[in-house]
């Protein structure tokens, strides 16, 4: 049931949302991983960005692909959680008062370990329009304990001017998004961290060439 | 019931122009084919595009005009929209303008909607007055002053050129036939995008062959003098050729030719300068071959609400 709410709400709602009313101009295509295992990063700056990026896979896929949520924003009320849940299939984690039982990498890897894919905004929030924060180190953990795993990087650009945070009226302007090459990463959290801020920031670069 | 004789009679100039635009495509898109088999290395791929994508533009730009009489009304809608929802992607607006953005798209379907209703007294006061009114109270609204003078301007300006003029064509169409335009209003829109668009080819082809010197290159380096004269040529020539469309005398299909290859033309000039004061080539890459929906619809934001008055003066006495 939550499948075929969330196919329709992609075909009635998201599509006709990003194709008509704003324009996504898709560059590195090619660079999508098609049928196996990924971890998206991207940098994050509206609610957009994750229809964007779910947008890019085929209908049929969406039910293993899992966009890393904020729970203190998402589990506020019960509608948004029920809404979230459903139609981009997220994946609610703590940012703050993180206890063993309810570890953000755990519950993570618990997802990636049963084969499923995620999207990681790994600036831990939405942040002022089109500006990019430094990168939380989380994502290194996983990173680390699943090497095997190829991260896809991606940059959305124009998605914080049609949709910043704390606006609920979107205005329309035509949006970028990027994908850069998959990546194998090894070493120190920091090493992880700094090398997919580059990756990230240095698409943000090629975007506005 | 369906009156063959009628609609055909009502949709006489769509057929007409229809096949020369037919013809002229097919023409091109050979001619392309044959300098590929001629010349295999050199690269056509840029200019097939191009061509690909006026083959599109032309049918549903052919088809709105024959479907019915609101689906070309929405079809310039959504023209506006694009370039409208362009140029606000490519200059700098601030967060505080974000409601007030809201509020210039919304003025699209209102625009268009007085177009459908034919209230010409309110649709030529909409936008120049009453936008001009209501956006910078908006503005103040958000109580952020830094940067105010600026966002009117920009928004007011992306207004009246992508909305208020463009929205010239489709009040065009109400135009009513009288006995010195037989084709009434939709011939009048065929004999003007018609020629705004040759205009914008006849000069690019023009400059290919035999451009030189630069006419402007502070602002556009690849307009030249050959390329700007012989547009104007070639338009002025088609516009007297083409006159059984508009019923028009030489006279006035000497003097249209030379108004809508003018204005055409500047309105190609004013929008190259505002992509260069922005730092790009193209202003988007809605159209393959031929850049965003603001490279083509340039030369309309002038040479529409201009030849829209001229035949208004001539032939159509106030109010609309």
């Amino acid at each position: 049931m939550k499948t075929f709410v969330r196919i329709l709400f992609f075909c009635f709602i998201v599509k006709p949302l990003l194709s008509f009313i704003l324009g996504v101009n898709l560059y590195g295509k090619h660079n999508l991983p098609k049928h196996r295992q990924f971890i998206m990063v991207a940098n994050h700056n509206s609610h957009l960005d994750t229809a964007a990026l779910l947008n890019l896979f085929p209908l049929s896929q969406l039910k293993s692909i899992h966009p890393v949520a904020a729970e203190d924003y998402f589990n506020s009320n019960a509608l948004l959680s029920e809404f979230s849940k459903t139609c981009f299939n997220i994946l609610p984690i703590p940012r703050t008062h993180i206890t063993k039982s309810n570890n953000p990498i755990k519950r993570m890897c618990e997802v990636v370990e049963a084969g499923h894919s995620l999207i990681i905004f790994p600036e831990g929030g939405r942040g002022l329009p089109e500006e990019m924060a430094p990168f939380q180190t989380g994502i290194a953990h996983l990173i680390q304990r699943h090497p095997e795993i190829p991260v896809v990087p991606a940059y959305l650009k124009g998605m914080g001017r049609s949709l910043p945070k704390g606006e609920f009226i979107l205005i329309p302007f035509f949006c970028d998004l990027i994908i850069g090459e998959l990546l194998y990463l090894k070493g120190s959290k920091e090493e992880i961290t700094q090398a997919l801020e580059r990756v990230v920031s240095e698409l943000g670069r090629k975007l506005n060439d | 019931m369906f009156n063959f004789v009628e609609w055909f009679h009502q949709a006489k100039p769509v057929i007409q122009m229809g096949t020369i635009v037919l013809g002229l495509l097919s023409f091109s898109t050979a001619l392309v084919q044959c300098l590929q088999l001629l010349k295999p290395k050199s690269d056509f791929s840029e200019l097939s595009k191009r061509i690909r994508s006026w083959w599109l533009m032309a049918t549903l730009f052919f088809l709105s005009l024959i479907v019915h009489p609101d689906a070309s009304i929405v079809l310039f809608a959504i023209t506006s929209f694009l370039a409208l929802k362009e140029y606000f992607t490519l200059i700098h607006t601030r967060i505080e303008d974000h409601r007030v953005l809201f509020w210039a798209f919304l003025s699209i379907p209102i625009q268009f909607w007085l177009v459908k209703i034919h209230w010409w007294a309110v649709f030529v006061i909409f936008i120049p007055v009453y936008m001009f009114l209501f956006i910078p109270i908006r503005l103040v609204m958000t109580g952020k002053t830094a940067g105010i003078v600026e966002s009117i301007a920009k928004i007011q300006w992306g207004l009246m050129a992508f909305v208020f003029c463009i929205s010239h064509i489709a009040y065009m169409l109400n135009l009513p036939t009288i006995p010195a335009i037989p084709g009434g209003g939709k011939a009048l829109v065929l004999y003007l995008v018609f020629l705004t668009e040759i205009n914008d080819v006849a000069q690019y082809i023009w400059g290919k062959l035999f451009g030189r010197t630069a006419i402007a290159p502070s602002v556009s380096p690849k307009k030249t003098l050959a390329g700007f004269i012989g547009g104007v040529l070639t338009t002025v020539i088609l516009a007297v050729l083409l006159r059984f469309l508009s019923g028009f005398d030489l006279t006035l299909a000497i003097a249209s030719g030379f108004l809508i290859s003018l204005s055409g033309f500047i309105g190609d000039l004013v929008v190259s300068a505002i992509k260069r004061d922005m730092g790009v080539k193209d202003s988007g890459a809605l159209i393959p071959g031929h850049g965003g929906m603001l490279d083509r619809i340039d030369s309309l934001t002038y040479s529409a609400p201009l030849f829209f008055h001229f035949v208004g003066y001539m032939f159509y006495p106030a109010p609309h």
